[in-house]
């Protein structure tokens, strides 16, 4: 893994002991890393292992504390996102940094410094768009793509300022997996080119597939070199965790337990709420006592305008719609529907599942002070402040949150604690319907895996589990049967046993694949 | 000069001090940043017009000298909210109450002084047009360059590469900070003109629409301006529209009081207010337009990671 010393062969890029600190934590920790030209190399790390802070200083949206950047053998200091593309760096930002109101062509002549046109930026994205079999409206107005089209225009975007190294951070998180089959094809004819890439992700397999060599980060500190196609995914994911990740168990569906319908949706449609959300179309789905439903689906399909009308942030008009344990609950509110025997977990964990700067044993109150009313209130609306401080500390036990003091605030908590917390609140109530949406979005590998042993646990105990989530491997993991979700509509649930990655991926992808949205009423 | 032509000129005359303002406050906000101190700063600039053009002679250096107290007043608001990071609303109100405490100290001695007017321009033979002639031939110079900077502002924010930058940080600051725009640096430039051009909208009202100072004579233009831009969906001409339109209800609702409608006078007052919000809230009705115009991070604040 030495670099070259001598002049003209140096390394692309030769990173030695970068790092950068955020008060007392080491986000990156005297990283060292090399990119030769025409290489795919991978960083690979857990949430939170420090890669996203280490490309943001690669690209000069960060400033390091310490550390060295040599660019084609020079010592470089790269102050500003401007200056990395002059140095040939480009990047494809994981939290896409377009902007909705504008068009793609707009939104790609930002990023170019010249006095271009559009119209000549229009023609030239299209042209290299078509080259590489990414096609793209440069008209279009990125409020009304799918998350998909936005990456081709990040990439397109990076494309035309003709980098020599282009990071991609975490690509294809967003992606159907036919969309991340084009999206390798166009990395290896780049690779061919003669361009490296520093490939972000925490997916294995592709990395095996698609990366010549990895870099794996772990709390910041390089903790190994490899070739990634000579190590085997759980080799990988051992050094990214530092441990054994304990696989998920799924016993068997028993035969009698699929007649009782806990969670029935039934014609549930939606008007788009504002013009760049997605309308909800005749949606049927029930949801029986003792199973797991996945949902699938490329975000921004529905889904999260599907979780507030079954969680009943959003009411229906009409009551049937929605039937909990054989009640209609359309019109009924969150308190309601949660009486009636239901939890829900919505994605975003801060501000909506948790109110940040509330203690643990506050937010635990603030979800059940009505289902829980006679254990946790008294007289008057008093609150039994021991009761509940206990009961925080039996969840904390149960899911193992590691946490910093005996009953901190939400905020203070790592994501994949916090929403350890935030699931086993719901667990401890034993419901008999549970709707959980992203339940494992930027949670470490260990702590993912509590989360769906738990969430299968419960349904084997005799509750109806319905999980939507992005993550397909975690939906093959847990799931009895996968629905997906593309345009507002819902697919027929795939038994588990009939399912398949290409499947799913097709039905993910709609009925054309590369499809644009519809939601474009000009 | 007929009735008609009078009236015409007066609605002009109502509207342009709104549409400066409006104006700047919407590149303002167009930037991404919410200036509730609209008002303070018009009042500023119309005591600082009719004293430098009462002390000078010169209407001309009045206006001048308006601009640079508007500018110099909303950069006090800049480097509160964007430097030091204060809520955008509350800056704004305190501006508009310290313009309106500081004007009145400073206007003390000018109160019931004659003011200096500034001429109207009249361009011969075409002035002399009937109806239309005094209306778009001669005008005072302050009414042209609002209807050129409406204009203009049009043209920067649709056709100029700097305008699509501007419009990127109104959308998203965190996006156009990742792509290395200087998000700080263009939203006080953008504040700046907001002040600047409420500044000119003040001395409008001390040197053409009433030349004399009067405490707190912007009486609340400052006001309207701001829900003009929000009404008019942060389009120019939309705004130039709701400008002309407030005035010319304004004007027609006194003629209306003068000649003793059977209406209470209550009403009347109200009506501009009414028509406009009715008329613009109608014009605005497709959603989807207003949301393409709306600046997605207006009023949020900024602090760049490093």
């Amino acid at each position: 893994m030495a670099a070259e010393s001598a002049r003209g062969d140096a390394a692309l890029l030769d990173v030695r002991g970068l790092t950068k600190l955020f008060g007392e934590l080491r986000a990156c920790d005297g990283v060292d890393l090399t990119i030769e030209r025409g290489e795919i190399h991978a960083l690979l790390g857990e949430n939170g292992a420090g890669k996203s802070t280490f490309v943001k200083m690669l690209f000069g949206s960060l400033e390091p504390n310490a550390g060295e950047i040599r660019w084609d053998g020079r010592p470089t200091a790269i102050a500003s996102p401007g200056e990395a593309r002059g140095l040939g760096i480009g990047m494809v930002f994981q939290h896409f940094s377009l902007f909705e109101a504008l068009t793609a062509a707009e939104n790609i002549a930002l990023s170019l410094d010249s006095r271009t046109r559009i119209s000549t930026i229009a023609a030239k994205a299209q042209a290299l768009s078509h080259s590489y079999g990414l096609p793209l409206d440069p008209y279009a107005l990125v409020g009304d793509l799918s998350v998909g089209e936005r990456q081709r225009i990040e990439i397109i975007r990076c494309l035309l300022q003709t980098p020599e190294l282009i990071i991609l951070d975490e690509p294809t998180s967003v992606l159907t997996p036919q969309e991340a089959d084009k999206l390798f094809e166009t990395l290896e004819r780049l690779r061919s080119e003669g361009k490296s890439i520093l490939y972000i992700s925490h997916r294995l397999e592709e990395v095996k597939r698609l990366c010549d060599r990895a870099t794996v980060l772990r709390n910041g500190k390089v903790v190994g070199h490899c070739d990634p196609r000579g190590e085997s995914a759980a080799s990988l994911a051992r050094m990214m965790v530092g441990d054994e990740v304990k696989a998920v168990e799924r016993p068997p569906l028993s035969e009698r337990a699929s007649t009782d319908k806990l969670l029935r949706i039934e014609g549930l449609d939606r008007p788009p709420a504002t013009p760049f959300s997605i309308p909800l179309r005749n949606i049927g789905l029930a949801v029986h006592a003792g199973e797991v439903i996945g949902i699938a689906g490329v975000a921004g399909n529905g889904q999260s305008e599907f979780f507030e009308a079954v969680s009943g942030e959003v009411r229906q008009a009409s009551p049937g719609t929605i039937r909990i344990r054989g009640k209609d609950a359309g019109r009924a509110g969150i308190t309601e529907r949660r009486m009636m025997g239901a939890a829900f977990v919505p994605e975003e964990r801060l501000g909506h599942a948790a109110a940040p700067a509330m203690k643990l044993s506050e937010n635990l109150l603030l979800s059940r002070h009505a289902t829980d009313a006679r254990a946790f209130l008294g007289r008057a609306g008093v609150v039994k402040t021991a009761a509940i401080t206990a009961s925080a500390r039996r969840i904390n036990v149960a899911m193992d949150v590691r946490k910093s003091g005996e009953d901190p605030a939400a905020a203070s908590l790592s994501g994949g604690n916090l929403q350890k917390f935030i699931i086993g609140r719901e667990l401890d109530r034993k419901p008999s319907v549970m709707v959980v949406n992203q339940p494992t979005w930027g949670v470490d590998a260990g702590a993912a895996a509590r989360i769906r042993q738990s969430l299968i646990e419960l349904a084997r105990n005799g509750s109806a589990v319905l999980v939507i989530s992005q993550d397909l491997d975690e939906l093959f993991e847990i799931s009895d049967a996968i629905c997906v979700m593309h345009n507002g509509e819902l697919s027929e649930p795939v038994p588990i046993t009939e399912a398949t990655f290409e499947k799913v991926g097709l039905l993910m992808g709609g009925a054309e694949p590369g499809h644009s949205a519809a939601a474009g009423a000009h | 000069m007929g009735m008609v032509e009078a009236i015409l000129l007066t609605i002009a005359t109502a509207a342009t001090p709104l549409l400066l303002a409006a104006i700047g406050e919407l590149v303002s906000e167009r930037s991404g940043v919410l200036n509730l101190g609209v008002e303070g700063m018009m009042v500023m600039g119309a005591v600082t017009g009719f004293a430098v053009a009462y002390t000078t002679g010169s209407p001309w250096l009045g206006a001048v000298a308006a601009i640079v107290v508007g500018a110099l007043f909303s950069l006090l608001f800049g480097f509160l909210t964007l430097t030091l990071v204060t809520n955008q609303v509350a800056t704004g109100l305190a501006l508009t109450l310290l313009g309106l405490g500081l004007s009145g100290m400073i206007g003390e001695r000018f109160i019931g002084l004659p003011g200096v007017k500034m001429e109207t321009i009249s361009i011969p033979f075409l002035s002399d047009l009937p109806l239309v002639g005094r209306l778009v031939f001669g005008q005072d110079p302050i009414f042209y360059i609002s209807i050129a900077l409406t204009a203009a502002v049009t043209w920067f924010l649709f056709r100029s590469r700097a305008g699509l930058t501007m419009r990127a940080v109104g959308d998203s600051h965190d996006s156009a900070h990742a792509l290395g725009i200087k998000v700080i640096a263009i939203r006080y430039l953008a504040v700046m003109f907001g002040g600047a051009c409420a500044g000119l909208a003040g001395a409008y009202l001390s040197l053409v629409y009433t030349p004399q100072w009067v405490e707190n004579m912007t009486a609340g233009r400052g006001w309207i301006a701001l829900a003009l831009v929000v009404f008019a969906s942060w389009r120019p001409w939309r705004v130039l529209a709701g400008a002309y339109l407030f005035g010319a209800v304004s004007i027609g609702q006194l003629h209306a009081q003068a000649l003793g409608i059977g209406i209470p006078s209550q009403f009347l007052s109200a009506l501009p207010y009414l028509a406009t919000i009715v008329v613009l809230v109608l014009i605005s009705r497709n959603r989807r337009l207003t949301m393409m115009n709306t600046p997605a991070s207006l009023g949020r604040p900024f602090v760049p990671d490093r």
